[in-house]
């Protein structure tokens, strides 16, 4: 009865909110079968210094793409719970930052981007990395350090890589430069790519991050700086560690725009504001997902100890990424619960094959230990080893894909 | 006679006069080196304009090469980058805003989408709110990337050592922090010649390089270039005076000072020293280091930087490993003492001829 309710609630809260109009001219009775684009309502934006009305609020979405989107946002959501449950089970080891909770800020974005754009990230990368085209077999093997991964298994958990993916990276807020330059050299060579800088709440206090801010305006860098706003640096909530919670307007200079995370349509909207604003050359700009992580900081942190049950609860409830654009687009009569399924049962299959690939695979050789630390072996042929005399030889394995 | 000449026996004594007039004289004397790296037209030219010359260079032959950093577009502090700016335009030779952090940051960005990027760190003191950037980020990319990403068009460069009167913050030599880090090269240049030709291979080389150039050879260090296009190898050792009794291994500036003590050596004690110039700290010639030292038996390291953790300790840790039973006597460090870079006290701090002919002395003694 109470979930009934619930289901109802939701429903109307949708159909009240959400659903403007029905593009496509179909009869009222069959519109969850037949309508192809249906428009939503988004949350504001909140913008700062941003000279026109910011992005649109009315955004409308196809079925295919609201089809992408849900697997997209499925895949890495099953991708972390799998993450998770092997890093109990101990075949992955090390670090680990699991991206459950954000996923529309990775899908949204992506969706707005065009071919030859850039990414490069923090450590809870797992979630881009699939979206720059790695599979998720490639993701699994690489945490758990084998050697089909996308590193060769040599990165691990936050050092995951993929074409114009320059990266996850283990160093809070050392991205955020890395990606200033990155945007440069786009600009440089004339390609009229953007790049998207992503960081965290926690890292936004990093001073590098203010340096380049400052340089990018100087220069009209096409970057875009993301601020993904999940609540908590660490153990820390953001009105702890920060004076100024608004961080879409900690760029001072570099103009703002909040956007609700949670909401795939409005991060797509958003994105597609902002690559607009970077490749017309007005230089760099910066959002704000608002956005919430349902696991600890990393496996280590429970993620219970400075925030209640409760408040995990309500956002899964209420905000969770996934459920809300799955039911919106369902109650629009965009798409229907058999296709759902059938995408849920897809995507389970393709995760569970992934995770007996990156149990079962070979680890990577030991001798590749003293590989591709430099690029040629003509003054570095051997590495020391423990026991003198019995040097280890250096070696490059391939070409790396930038050069 | 004037009071103060009259005072100056006195003074001496009490060891006040020789600071006084120390400080205002060079600690060592430039030598050239005996012969051009390449035949062709040459040019007398100090350091700074060998250097300028290396990227005005670099520039021409790739137009992806960058130049960038406090001040490079108007020629920089010691110049290296005159007129440069002029020549390439503000798009590819432009100042920084005062970031270091921001900058490496930036570089290693550039550099990972293959574009050349020359950074320059105005001194290589200021360069530690870079060392997260050029330790976690430059030297690791290759290897955490499984060799999908790297950042090896990146050059940096950074003046370094004593200088006469530097103090604290503009006179370090922070070679030993980098090169406890695989996946960067670092290189010290002796001159002009090499200076040119270390800065060539860097920005062509396809690792992260770290060139630390004494600023005190600048204007000082003058010799014939060559004007044609040249590299010196990295990673590779130069002998520089042949000797028989004791190998004296340097690098920058103190090479200098270790070819004046081989010659008061040889005048005073007639011991035949050979002098290697070490050019790449990382890696470094093993190679050369220790077959002279199985030849003479004894082995002096000298450098700028403090003694504990210095490069020297590395260097006499191999040796003694590789070395053992040649060894005629205990290998000597003759470096900076364990202070901060002192202002007054500079020429009591340096590893002078006259420390590093002490050393001698005691080896030969042993």
């Amino acid at each position: 009865m109470l979930r009934k309710l619930i289901g109802q609630f939701f429903k109307n809260r949708h159909q009240d909110e959400y659903i403007i109009k029905v593009t496509s001219a179909v009869s009222n009775k069959n519109v969850k079968n037949f309508s192809s684009e249906v428009e939503f309502e988004v949350k504001d934006f909140k913008l700062h210094r941003i000279e026109d009305n910011g992005p649109a609020t009315k955004v409308s979405v196809n079925k295919d793409d609201a089809l992408k989107f849900y697997r997209q946002m499925l895949a890495i959501r099953r991708l972390e719970s799998a993450s998770g449950s092997m890093y109990k089970e101990k075949a992955i080891r090390g670090f680990c930052h699991l991206y459950s909770g954000q996923e529309a800020c990775a899908v949204g974005m992506k969706a707005a981007l065009r071919p030859g754009d850039d990414v490069i990230t923090a450590y809870r990368c797992h979630g881009w990395t699939y979206l720059m085209g790695a599979s998720i077999a490639g993701i699994l093997c690489e945490l758990t350090g084998h050697i089909e991964g996308v590193a060769r298994g040599k990165g691990g958990s936050m050092h995951l890589y993929a074409p114009n993916f320059y990266g996850g990276n283990g160093i809070v807020g050392a991205q955020v430069p890395l990606g200033a330059g990155l945007a440069f050299a786009q600009k440089y060579r004339g390609k009229n790519g953007v790049c998207v800088a992503l960081y965290g709440d926690g890292a936004a206090n990093q001073g590098q991050i203010f340096e380049v801010f400052n340089m990018t305006k100087l220069w009209n860098t096409p970057v875009i700086y993301v601020c993904e706003n999940n609540g908590y640096g660490m153990g820390t909530s953001a009105e702890r560690a920060s004076a100024n919670t608004d961080y879409y307007t900690r760029g001072d200079f570099v103009p703002g725009i909040w956007v609700d995370g949670m909401d795939i349509l409005a991060v797509r909207e958003a994105t597609r504001y902002t690559v607009d604003y970077a490749s017309s050359g007005k230089g760099p700009i910066l959002m704000e997902m608002a956005t919430y992580r349902y696991s600890g900081h990393s496996m280590s942190d429970p993620g219970t100890s400075y925030r209640s049950r409760d408040e995990i609860q309500e956002v899964r409830q209420k905000r969770d990424p996934i459920t809300s654009f799955k039911e919106k687009v369902i109650t629009a009569g965009l798409v229907t619960e058999a296709e759902i399924k059938t995408i849920d049962s897809e995507i389970k299959k393709e995760v569970d094959e992934a995770i007996k690939k990156a149990k079962s695979d070979p680890g990577i050789n030991v001798e590749e230990l003293t590989w591709d630390i430099y690029c040629k072996d003509d003054n570095l042929k051997l590495v020391r080893n423990v026991v003198p005399h019995t040097e280890l030889p250096h070696k490059r394995f391939n070409k790396a894909q930038n050069v | 006679m004037s009071l103060i000449a009259a005072l100056s026996p006195i003074r001496r004594v009490l060891g006040v006069t020789f600071v006084r007039q120390s400080r205002n004289v060079s600690h060592f004397t430039y030598q050239p080196d005996d012969k051009a790296p390449i035949e062709g037209e040459k040019q007398k030219m100090n350091m700074f304009t060998a250097i300028n010359n290396a990227m005005d260079m670099a520039l021409a032959k790739d137009d992806s090469t960058l130049l960038f950093g406090e001040d490079v577009a108007f020629g920089g502090v010691f110049r290296c980058s005159l007129n440069l700016k002029n020549k390439y335009g503000g798009d590819r030779v432009f100042n920084t805003p005062l970031c270091e952090q921001g900058i490496a940051g930036f570089a290693i960005g550039v550099a990972a989408m293959n574009v050349k990027a020359i950074a320059e760190i105005q001194f290589a003191d200021y360069i530690f709110p870079a060392f997260d950037q050029i330790v976690n980020e430059a030297a690791k990319y290759r290897y955490r990337s499984g060799n999908t990403f790297d950042c090896g068009s990146l050059t940096i460069r950074a003046p370094c050592g004593a200088v006469g009167h530097g103090a604290l913050y503009h006179s370090q030599s922070p070679e030993a922090y980098f090169a406890h880090t695989p996946g960067l090269k670092i290189v010290v240049p002796r001159g002009p010649n090499k200076a040119k030709g270390l800065l060539l291979a860097c920005i062509n080389d396809k690792n992260p390089c770290l060139v630390l150039e004494p600023k005190t050879l600048y204007r000082s260090a003058i010799e014939d270039v060559p004007l044609g296009y040249f590299e010196s190898p990295l990673g590779q050792a130069d002998i520089l005076r042949v000797g028989g009794d004791v190998t004296l291994i340097g690098w920058g500036t103190q090479v200098h000072v270790l070819r004046e003590t081989a010659e008061y050596a040889k005048r005073k004690l007639n011991v035949n020293c050979e002098v290697i110039d070490l050019v790449s700290i990382l890696p470094w010639d093993v190679e050369t280091v220790c077959n002279s030292v199985k030849k003479t038996g004894r082995c002096i390291i000298a450098h700028e930087a403090p003694v504990t953790n210095g490069f020297g300790a590395e260097i006499a840790a191999t040796v003694q490993e590789e070395c053992f039973l040649h060894l005629e006597a205990p290998i000597q460090r003759v470096c900076g003492w364990d202070t901060p870079f002192p202002h007054v006290f500079e020429p009591f701090y340096l590893p002078d001829k006259y420390r590093c002919l002490e050393a001698i002395k005691k080896v030969i003694d042993y």
